[in-house]
């Protein structure tokens, strides 16, 4: 009886995590021996979460991402998406992601590139159209339909992927390090589109970066990281509300969330 | 100002082109000389002009440039000499024109009608070794085994020096009832598919482990991988590719006639020179088809430069 309502309540409580990990372990074998990218991680992110993955080189983050998108298989534990296996959630097409580089076809246009998943998901041209002109609005790259990848700057390009993954309409996003190659005054500029861009789809994002303002101003949740092995030392909800203009970034609340963004990422060194 | 800077673009591509090819020329006009002229001594001196010196077992003494130093006058007939061991440019050139433009096509002397018999097993073998070279690619890209099986016979298969299948080949197909067209086309295509083959494994998997994720971030189908990336990323790779295969088609076809006896072709022209002793059918037939060659090679970049202007690319 009492072990029936605990399981009712992880049971609703799991139907409420878009993403949900448990006990989750990775193991690469390399000819160094195994490499512990993941040990142990648990995590729940929810309907909406903005949740960004900070720590060092080697912390598993990108590959925590990867897992959930099933683009690597844990050896251990379990992760759901959607509440199915990540595999059964890519191929309902359940997450769009971006990657660091913005990888476009350069023999596509900007709007051919938008339209690469919805041609191989079999969507209509005429919705296709239709979807192609509403993310290139989104993100602010409307009427450079017909331009190729080359015609466009770097920042311009990264902003290209992320319509790519938004076409679809998928309701989570991965990133994983989408404006690290960016110069800072791009970077913020891009940090504060997306911002804008999650409070309009009401996407769930998962973020993976090394940058900790970057980390403080756009999440709900940041999740700190340490390497070898790769495991979670912090999970911090963030106080923050939800309309935030560049300027919070000097606000005393802000301040104080990365100085314990910080020490977790110190105490997570000192580990080692 | 624009016309100016396209005009000037024009002469910087072709200045070094002029240049080398003004100095092929040069030493070629210099070597007519020396390499014709004891057999011009010896015309010269049946036709009763004065030779020094006037013994032909004395002549042989010399070198080519000696002679010539000592025979100034016979200078000039070195380079109209009706049989020479090396013609001179303009020589080559007029036998070209007269039968390449003089002839008539219909005739068995016009080189235009040796050029379509070489050129059309040619074309065709290319067709048949780039066909076969892609679908060889697209197997050892997408299976193990193939990739395992295919290329070592592959690379084997280049080892075989051509010269020594042709006859065979030919021969094999001959005693069979095949003649004609397709036997060069076999030998045009054994040449062309590989570096097709080579070429477009490196172009299909060219494209990185990033874009590889994407479409599996899709649940794309391989097929749709292919068509939608592997393909298009394939482009500057196959091209590359074209051009070699076409020119090797051509060598191909040429090597085919060669020890086979053809009666028509620029191989059988080569070889009829070489055995009548007429050494400017055989030059003739040489730069004809290496200018086919050459606007072959050139067909194929016209073409890839329009491709890849098309896909919003840069050609290579």
């Amino acid at each position: 009886m009492q072990v029936q309502k605990v399981q009712a309540i992880e049971d609703t409580h799991r139907a409420a995590s878009v993403i949900s990990a448990q006990g989750l372990n990775l193991t690469f074998q390399t000819n160094d021996g195994p490499v512990h990218a993941l040990r142990d991680v648990n995590l729940e992110i929810e309907q909406g979460d903005f949740v960004s993955f900070i720590g060092p080189s080697g912390c598993g983050k990108t590959t925590f991402l990867r897992v959930m998108a099933d683009l690597e298989q844990p050896t251990g534990g379990t992760v759901t998406v959607n509440g199915v296996s990540p595999e059964e959630a890519r191929k309902n097409r359940a997450y769009g992601y971006v990657f660091q580089a913005a990888g476009l076809y350069p023999w596509r246009t900007i709007g051919g590139n938008i339209r690469l998943p919805l041609e191989i998901m079999g969507i209509p041209k005429a919705e296709q159209a239709k979807r192609v002109e509403r993310v290139l609005e989104l993100v602010d790259l409307a009427g450079f339909e017909r331009k190729f990848p080359w015609q466009l700057s770097g920042g311009m390009q990264q902003r290209a992927s992320i319509a790519r993954a938004l076409s679809f309409d998928a309701d989570i996003l991965l990133m994983d390090e989408p404006f690290g190659a960016l110069d800072e005054i791009v970077r913020d500029h891009l940090n504060e589109q997306l911002l804008k861009l999650w409070a309009r789809t009401e996407k769930t994002i998962a973020f993976v970066t090394h940058s900790i303002p970057e980390a403080v101003y756009l999440s709900t949740k940041i999740v700190v990281m340490s390497p070898r092995p790769g495991r979670i030392t912090d999970v911090i909800e963030s106080p923050l509300p939800k309309e935030r203009p560049l300027d919070i970034r000097d606000t005393p609340e802000f301040l104080e969330i990365a100085h314990r963004v910080r020490e977790g990422l110190r105490a997570g060194h000192q580990d080692e | 100002m624009e016309k100016g800077e396209a005009g000037g673009v024009v002469l910087k591509s072709i200045l070094p082109v002029l240049t080398v090819i003004g100095a092929i020329l040069l030493f070629w006009l210099v070597a007519v000389v020396p390499m014709n002229m004891h057999l011009v001594a010896d015309q010269a001196q049946r036709d009763g002009l004065k030779v020094t010196p006037d013994a032909p077992a004395a002549r042989q003494e010399y070198s080519g440039t000696g002679l010539a130093l000592r025979n100034l006058h016979l200078v000039p007939l070195t380079y109209s000499f009706v049989r020479p061991t090396l013609p001179a440019p303009q020589q080559v050139a007029g036998e070209m024109y007269a039968t390449i433009i003089d002839k008539k096509i219909t005739s068995k002397r016009s080189l235009i009608y040796h050029g379509w018999v070489t050129l059309a097993p040619t074309l065709l073998g290319f067709f048949i070794g780039t066909g076969l070279g892609i679908l060889l690619a697209v197997g050892i890209v997408y299976s193990r085994v193939m990739d395992r099986s295919v290329m070592p016979w592959a690379i084997v298969s280049q080892t075989i020096p051509i010269l020594a299948l042709a006859p065979m080949v030919i021969v094999v197909l001959g005693s069979m009832g095949v003649q004609g067209l397709f036997p060069k086309s076999l030998i045009a295509a054994y040449l062309s598919f590989f570096p097709v083959v080579v070429g477009m494994v490196k172009g299909l998997r060219s494209p990185d482990a990033m874009q590889l994720d994407l479409l599996r971030t899709y649940h794309a189908s391989n097929t749709q991988g292919f068509w939608a990336l592997r393909l298009p990323a394939s482009m500057p790779y196959l091209f590359a590719s074209l051009k070699i295969g076409i020119a090797a088609s051509l060598i191909g076809t040429i090597v085919a006639e060669l020890p086979t006896g053809a009666k028509a072709g620029f191989g059988a022209r080569m070889l009829v020179g070489d055995q009548y002793g007429q050494p400017l059918v055989s030059w003739a037939a040489l730069f004809a088809a290496a200018l086919t060659a050459a606007a072959l090679v050139g067909l194929f970049s016209l073409i890839e430069r329009m491709t890849l202007k098309r896909m919003g690319m840069q050609a290579a």
